[in-house]
């Protein structure tokens, strides 16, 4: 049997070596492919040969591939991920500037989803098999299957076009000073779309798991003893299904990321996901690159801290 | 050797009619699944005939149409901003979404199931490297791994098929590989072993076939996995390129004619939507009736 410590260990070792396989999986896919990193400049129709080949050399494509894996690792570890061959800015601050958009459209989104995830969920499983029940899967369903581009230009279309209520993208007002009210009108939108997917994740797994908690013995005999349904409900089977619910949030990161990709580029939004496809745009290789494996690193470390919280609340994960 | 069928597919063994009419009880009695399966193979019918349902050719401009609403002159869902008609367009787009779907399921469950099987049969060394393989593809945010391919091949329905396998063969791999690993600890498994089967035998013809219902609930969800990451690619520019339309690339530039003709915009994404839900229940109504264990925590 495995302690704590061991399952510790053993999870922060795997990480590691994941983490090693993200940075060169995403290194040598980017780079074999056709194209490449030089593409950019092979466009240009005022570049002889010669040049190409000098620029080749400057930027140390011409070495053999896993020397130039290396020295990217090795600069990446310690913070130069390189210059953006779009302006020659140093990468990890042409990145920074975009962090923070992101971090507010991604907690807003989460916070409200996680709110009206939990409420719905919960009412689900209390009544289940309810009409309000029945639609709460069908709208799930729906909420899981729409193209999140598509419900954007939607919300765009009702709230800007038809209602003028909201503006249809942008972090604020242009020219305009900082107002928080102003900001804030700019994020129900974006911070809506995004919210959409998560809600359905999250009502869908607070249903199943306050069912499988309703079961148990011990709500039962909490009934028994004449606790009331409301305490029944929030106190004993909410507090304990609520521990799966942990490593969700880990394992729902990918799909969020992939969300506001989407979302900053149809809001306009100053985020990562909207820099990554600028960056596409321009085969801007180191940019491209970092954030490939930023945001893979962010992923592993929130499965990481999922599942070490989970193990250290509930120690029957362990054993498994 | 041939009289011994000692290791024949347990799922094959006692009364294979009794378990299919098990399977369908269940299954039709998961209504949205049904009400999904009809709906599917409307769509597809409507696609395969495309051709001849279409009253016009989705490629052909006529400016003097151009943002006819619809059911003006003889367009019933409108016209674009080149005047093409929205329908013929959208059922074509359909052929080509519906195409990429089906193709990259394809490779998805290939790739999936023999590495899934390789993982949890041979174990050891093998399993741990795919494991974490499978590990580090599931890191990578799925649109921007998409992308950043899509953005260096040339886009055709092939690299479009290609590139969506390659970013979803992980969660196939996961599932066959648990199925797998269970299976392999069975009765029948270790009679044929000790016949003196050999491992790729056992694989092939025990273990495989035996994973069947879960490569199938797998297969629904992957196509609906794989219109969504389709439209998403195509509407960001990288994936099926114009003249050829796409339910996601005919959402291409609507974001600019709202003002003017909000049904080029509507309509792509409504069926999008109808088909990825459709799949999605598809695959949840297939799980329900497979597994019966499943079922009390579904409606």
């Amino acid at each position: 049997m495995e302690g704590l410590k061991q399952y510790f260990a053993r999870r922060v070792i795997q990480a590691v070596v994941v983490l090693g396989l993200v940075s060169l999986a995403g290194f040598s896919l980017l780079h074999l492919a056709p194209g490449g990193p030089a593409a950019i400049y092979a466009l240009s129709p005022t570049m002889s040969a010669e040049d190409l080949d000098r620029i080749t050399h400057e930027l140390g494509l011409d070495r053999p591939i896993h020397v130039q894996y290396l020295s990217w690792a090795k600069g990446f570890l310690s913070g130069n991920w390189g210059r953006s061959y779009r302006d020659g800015r140093v990468v990890l601050e042409v990145i920074a500037d975009r962090v923070p958009a992101t971090v507010v459209l991604m907690l807003s989104a989460f916070s409200v989803a996680l709110l009206l995830g939990l409420a719905s969920g919960i009412v689900s499983a209390v009544r289940q098999y309810s009409l309000f029940d029945h639609l709460a899967t069908l709208g799930a369903m729906v909420a899981l299957s729409i193209p999140t581009f598509w419900l954007g230009l939607m919300a765009i279309y009702v709230f800007s076009e038809l209602l003028h209520t909201l503006p249809p993208g942008n972090i604020g007002t242009v020219g305009a000073p900082f107002a928080l009210a102003d900001r804030l009108r700019h994020l129900i939108l974006p911070a809506g779309t995004l919210g959409v997917v998560m809600v359905a994740t999250w009502s869908r797994y607070t249903r199943a798991a306050m069912l499988d908690v309703i079961g148990e013995d011990y709500i039962r005999t909490a009934r028994a003893k004449g606790v009331t349904q409301g305490r029944v409900i929030l106190r004993h089977a909410l507090r304990n299904a609520l521990i799966p619910l942990v490593t969700l949030a880990g394992l729902q990161l990918p799909l969020v990321f992939s969300g506001a990709l989407v979302t900053e580029t149809i809001f306009t939004w100053p985020g990562m996901g909207r820099l990554f496809v600028d960056s596409i745009g321009y085969r801007d290789y180191p940019v491209l690159m970092g954030i490939l494996v930023l945001t893979a690193t962010l992923v592993i470390l929130g499965n990481l801290v999922a599942d070490l919280v989970y193990a250290a609340i509930d120690p029957r994960v362990r054993h498994s | 050797m041939s009289a011994v069928v000692v290791g024949a597919a347990p799922g094959k063994v006692g009364a294979p009619e009794a378990l299919a009419g098990i399977f369908w009880a269940r299954f039709v009695r998961h209504r949205p699944a049904v009400i999904s399966a009809l709906m599917i193979a409307l769509l597809g019918l409507a696609s395969i005939f495309a051709g001849a349902i279409a009253m016009r050719d989705p490629l052909r401009i006529d400016m003097s149409h151009k943002f006819a609403p619809p059911l003006a002159k003889g367009h019933l869902l409108g016209a674009d901003e080149l005047g093409r008609d929205v329908l013929s367009r959208l059922l074509h787009a359909g052929r080509i979404s519906l195409t990429v779907g089906f193709a990259a399921m394809a490779v998805t469950v290939i790739v999936g199931a023999v590495l899934g099987t390789l993982a949890g049969y041979v174990r050891g060394a093998v399993d741990t490297v795919l494991l974490r393989l499978t590990d580090a593809m599931l890191s990578f945010p799925p649109i921007f791994m998409l992308l950043a391919l899509a953005a260096f091949v040339r886009p055709s329905l092939a690299s479009m098929t290609v590139i969506i396998a390659v970013t979803s063969w992980m969660d196939v791999t996961r599932m066959v590989r648990g199925q797998i690993l269970t299976l392999r600890e069975q009765e029948f498994v270790t009679g044929a072993r000790g016949l003196g089967a050999s491992g790729a035998r056992i694989m092939a013809r025990h273990l495989l076939p035996n994973t069947v219902g879960i490569i199938a609930v797998a297969a629904t969800l992957s196509v609906a996995r794989a219109i969504l990451l389709e439209s998403y690619i195509s509407f960001l520019g990288y994936g099926i390129q114009p003249p050829l339309a796409s339910w996601g690339n005919m959402l291409n530039n609507a974001q600019s004619y709202f003002a003017t003709a909000p049904w080029v915009a509507i309509f792509p994404g409504v069926m999008i939507t109808l088909a990825v839900t459709s799949f999605n229940f598809l695959g949840d109504g297939l799980r329900d009736a497979l597994d019966p264990r499943h079922v009390r925590s579904r409606s």
